[in-house]
């Protein structure tokens, strides 16, 4: 499903499939099972809960994800994020808070490289399984 | 033969050849990256150790990597404030003057609510009301026995006009990758003025590494929470 750059909606946004955001959205976006994608030309400013969220353009507002949110190359986020797993590529614009889920392995053990800072670098991709 | 020369020559000290594109990373820096040990790290990782979410704040731009590992490994709550953003904005409008009033207000955190600052190389970068400043507010925001990083630059060559992403490697090691900006290093600060920039707050542990710069760790003494 797709809404398209020339769409604007205010209000509250939920669904039953992922959903990609070209348009403008104010308000708040509920997609507990599935994924959200603004792309490139979207602009959020709303609350946004999914399993996913994969940003590509703009959001402003807290972002809280079950799964994993990644804000690629470009993507921009203005606020909150909370997921056990987040990814922010380099030339990703990011300001807020992150709350990530702790691993069951304390510090002090023996060192482990940190996910490489490539776009999307995520957990996943260095090998390490999420906390969740 | 040849890798194993690599590896000897990357104990000795900064590991060269381990250019942007190796690590998947488009080339954003101005000079290959360079992996660095880092003694105060570790440390500084352990006085977060014990809590169960602690909160961390970032003053560097946002690095993925260290996202990661520091929500991760640690379990942190990370707040990112991209203060060489500050910096470079102010630089290029030509008000670097205001920086002392800016840092004054710029944290919008309570008072006594942060476990550990990473403040990387900031206070290189600025002059000595605007870091009396900084520092000044960074107390403010943390923790009895919170714990402050930051890295100071003991080269008396400014260097160019560019700024540096420390990237997380592992516990032990750091990444520097350089980004343009108009800004260089101000004069480096003697160790007793480092000491007076902070102090509310005591040297928990200081290093000075192999490449110039002091790696120290502050805490906030319990008998000034609440201050």
């Amino acid at each position: 499903m797709n809404i398209g750059k020339s769409v604007f909606i205010k209000g509250e946004l939920s669904g039953s499939e992922d959903l990609t955001i070209e348009g403008n959205v104010e308000g708040s976006i509920q997609l507990k099972e599935n994924t959200l994608t603004i792309g490139p030309n979207g602009k959020i400013r709303a609350e946004v809960f999914a399993k996913q969220v994969i940003v590509l353009g703009e959001v402003t507002g807290n972002v809280t994800a079950t799964e994993k949110v990644d804000i690629r190359d470009n993507g921009s986020v203005d606020g909150d994020v909370t997921s056990p797993r987040v990814a922010i590529a380099e030339g990703a614009h990011f300001r807020g808070a992150i709350d990530m889920q702790r691993k069951s392995q304390p510090v002090g053990t023996p060192a482990k490289p940190a996910a490489k800072d490539a776009p999307a670098a995520t957990p996943a991709a260095a090998g390490q399984k999420a906390g969740a | 033969m040849a890798g194993g020369l690599n590896d000897l020559f990357s104990r000795l000290g900064g590991r060269r050849g381990e250019t942007p594109g190796e690590t998947g990373a488009p080339a954003a820096a101005a000079e290959p990256d360079l992996i660095y040990p880092t003694k105060a790290l570790p440390k500084f990782l352990a006085t977060m150790a014990a809590k169960p979410a602690p909160a961390l704040l970032d003053l560097g731009p946002v690095v993925g990597g260290n996202v990661s590992f520091f929500g991760e490994e640690l379990g942190c709550r990370i707040r990112v404030e991209d203060v060489f953003g500050d910096i470079e904005r102010h630089a290029v409008s030509g008000t670097l003057d205001a920086l002392p009033e800016f840092f004054r207000t710029r944290f919008k955190s309570e008072p006594g609510t942060v476990d550990g600052i990473l403040c990387w190389d900031v206070f290189d970068y600025l002059e000595k009301g605007a870091a009396a400043s900084l520092a000044a507010a960074l107390a403010r925001l943390l923790v009895a026995e919170g714990s402050l990083l930051g890295f100071f630059s003991t080269a008396s060559d400014p260097g160019r006009a560019q700024y540096t992403k420390y990237l997380v490697v592992d516990q032990g090691n750091l990444r520097y990758r350089t980004y343009p900006g108009t800004r260089v290093r101000q004069r480096s600060l003697q160790n007793r003025d480092i000491i007076k920039l902070f102090e509310s707050l005591r040297v928990s542990d200081s290093f000075l590494m192999k490449t110039n710069m002091r790696e120290i760790i502050f805490r906030k003494p319990a008998y000034l929470a609440g201050l």
